[in-house]
């Protein structure tokens, strides 16, 4: 049970950035545009926040705000990023995942480059706080159990992360604009003769996932790292994407399925604390979110769960 | 959107060029050396540097880059023309590898064998793991895309665990491979100055003409292409769309497995955990677009991409960061993703020709 409850801050901290990736993808999903390049952006986001971090943290003014004003520069980094996608996939007509998995190659080489350019070395340089946790949230954290598992010690992303949760289900569920972007991703021509322009809600969609994205990218070198490297984001830009499809597209499902995939992945760096679970290889724990998808996805199959018109060009003249 | 032949030549050829123009800005942005990047690409190419003569240690190792990203881009390219996505060749490359290694170490056989047989291994490796992605898409309707990322991390993390269990292996690596079951060549080493040149062309050459005649000159090639190009017409002149979607994404998994097992047999000749992906398959995507998916086009573009791999030491040598190689191939392949940009304008320049040509021809015309 202690080692459960002492298990919380990590999983929380794991899971805040995939939860905040994963709404990013929802909205460009839900506007009927493929974002694999959401772990190029995390990336682009990553390396602009570190960077931020480290320059701004000396200062006397702003040095104990550099973490959250790195994440404010990643966030306009990644939306910057972003437009690259959505001038290629809706103005262009690319392929989306062609387009995607060029900038999920392009960002690596971009920003080791710029490390290289700003500080002659192929990572960042160390900052000596990124964002910290919070040691007690006054009152809550006073709460038997609870109090230990999410308000002390715990880092204020997660929050952040629940916040957009709600934001999101209102704005994407309960507001004129969330409807008609997500009928863009269902059926772009009704939209279009309902008098949606598709061009610009698909723009809106893909520029906000590189909002979000971006934030994620900076929220999490910050937190799980001393300084920005090639290998920084390693894989979770792909766990957001499955988090979003085991999410069912949905930012409840996408909250579930974040916090989830954060303890499965905490669990593979402490199970060989815990007996029977010990008896399981670490790298096992890693693979549960992708097995994990292509399970919900042949459960889902057949029950149109997915955005219809998800990844496919959208073509004025073509009906 | 219809692209004539000479288009499809021309729009990779744009792509390279811009590809390389922006290296050439970012490196002069950043206040360098501009012809250093093409030194480095001569002499990753050549060997030939200005002062120090020929060496051809470094013909040697580009071959050895090129020829795992030419499989990979014919991997990519067969499944293409069979009209899906295969960007699960990343993990099939792993797989492939992971099986060749597992073989090599624990069944030495007698020298040209056993080295066959482990490259045939490695090969089924992908292929079975490119299997899942087919059965889905054909059973369940799920994009062979999604299946092929989630599965490309599956390959990486459960593969770093069975090197790991290896006997024998240490965190990083798995001892030796015997020699018998290597492809190394102490001979093709020797005459590039010790480069880590290896048989593997071989197989790459083999499978590169296989590709060409089985695309090409066969009925099930043909069947192949007819299901990628409309799948349902294929289906009304009776062929089987589910089992040759399989079959084909199974090809260009054991493609993407060869690549692997080439690379564990010849290039390192032990087995590897990898810390990350080394994106051997995300950059046969590239291959196989710049290449337009047909053999001769895919060795040449695999070579292309081999050379911008080999010209990174260079580059960082002469005071160049290494990425900007990985900055001018990935923004290749953005290029070629935005191939309707690039006819549109090539429309417009050809109107505006065409149309200059039309007014001087009237005037002409007037004038007699």
């Amino acid at each position: 049970m202690d080692i459960i409850v002492s298990m919380f801050p990590s999983a929380m901290m794991i899971a805040a950035p995939i939860i905040i990736a994963a709404l990013g993808g929802l909205f460009a999903e839900r506007s009927g545009v493929i974002n694999i390049a959401i772990e190029g952006i995390m990336t682009v986001g990553a390396f602009v926040a570190a960077t931020v971090c480290v320059l701004l943290e000396s200062n006397p003014s702003l040095g104990a705000y550099a973490g959250w004003i790195g994440v404010l520069a990643a966030m306009i980094a990644g939306c910057v990023y972003s437009i690259l996608l959505a001038v290629s996939a809706i103005n262009f007509k690319a392929d989306q995942t062609i387009a995607g998995t060029a900038l999920n190659l392009l960002s690596t080489g971009l920003c080791v480059f710029l490390c290289q350019i700003i500080f002659d070395q192929q990572r960042t340089q160390s900052f000596s706080r990124g964002i910290s946790q919070i040691k007690d949230v006054p009152i809550l954290s006073d709460i038997p159990i609870i109090g230990d598992m999410l308000f002390s010690g715990i880092y204020p992303t997660i929050y952040v992360a629940i916040i957009l949760v709600v934001f999101v289900y209102f704005l994407v569920y309960r507001t004129a604009f969330g409807l008609r972007l997500r009928s863009c991703g269902e059926n772009p021509h009704a939209s279009a003769s309902a008098g949606i322009d598709v061009i610009r809600m698909r723009w809106i969609g893909v520029l906000i996932s590189g909002l979000f994205a971006g934030m994620a990218g900076g929220m999490m070198v910050l937190t799980s790292s001393v300084q920005f490297a090639a290998s920084s984001i390693h894989g979770v830009g792909f766990i957001a994407i499955a988090a979003l499809i085991f999410g069912k597209w949905n930012p409840w499902g996408v909250l579930g399925a974040g916090i989830f995939f954060g303890f499965s992945s905490a669990l593979g760096t402490r199970a060989s604390l815990i007996p029977l679970l010990n008896m399981i290889p670490s790298e096992f724990y890693s693979c549960i979110p992708y097995v994990l998808t292509i399970v919900a996805l042949v459960v889902f199959s057949g029950k149109s769960v997915a955005p219809k018109a998800e990844g496919q060009i959208y073509d004025a003249g073509k009906r | 959107m219809f692209i004539s032949k000479y288009e499809k030549i021309l729009i990779p050829v744009i792509a390279i060029i811009a590809g390389i123009i922006l290296g050439m800005i970012i490196i002069a942005i950043c206040g360098l050396n501009v012809g250093n990047l093409f030194t480095a690409l001569l002499q990753g190419a050549t060997g030939i540097k200005a002062g120090s003569g020929l060496n051809l240690r470094y013909p040697g190792e580009l071959i050895v880059t090129s020829m795992p990203l030419i499989l990979t881009g014919l991997a990519i390219g067969f499944a293409y023309r069979c009209g899906m996505f295969n960007i699960g060749a990343e993990g099939q490359f792993i797989i492939g590898g992971l099986f060749s290694c597992y073989f090599a170490i624990l069944c030495p056989m007698p020298s040209p064998f056993g080295v066959i047989l482990a490259l045939i291994i490695g090969g089924i490796g992908g292929a079975l793991w490119a299997f899942l992605p087919g059965l889905l898409k054909v059973k369940f309707n799920i994009s062979e895309v999604v299946t092929g990322i989630m599965l490309n991390y599956t390959a990486l993390y459960s593969s770093n665990y069975f090197i790991k269990i290896l006997p024998g292996s240490s965190a990083t690596r798995t001892v030796d491979i015997p020699d018998s079951m290597n492809l190394t060549s102490d001979f093709l080493s020797s005459i590039t100055n010790n480069s880590r040149l290896h048989w593997g062309f071989i197989v790459v050459i083999i499978a590169a003409v296989a590709y060409w005649f089985i695309i090409e000159k066969t009925s099930f090639g043909f069947s192949l292409r007819a299901t990628g190009f409309n799948k349902e017409g294929a289906r009304y002149a009776g062929i089987k769309d589910g089992q040759s979607t399989v079959i084909s994404i199974m090809i260009s998994g054991f493609l993407a497995g060869l690549a692997g097992a080439l690379v564990v047999l010849g290039t390192f000749a032990y087995g590897r955990v990898l810390s990350a992906m080394e994106n051997y398959g995300f950059d046969g995507i590239a291959v196989a677009l710049v290449g337009g998916c047909n053999a001769i086009g895919i060795v040449l573009a695999g070579i292309l991409f081999g050379l911008l791999k080999v010209a990174e030491t260079i580059l960082q040598t002469s005071g160049i960061p290494r990425e900007i190689a990985q900055i001018v191939s990935s923004s290749i392949i953005f290029f070629v993703a935005i191939q309707y940009a690039i006819k549109f304008l090539l429309d417009k320049l050809n109107n505006k020709l065409s149309g200059s040509k039309n007014t001087k021809t009237k005037k002409k015309g007037e004038a007699a």
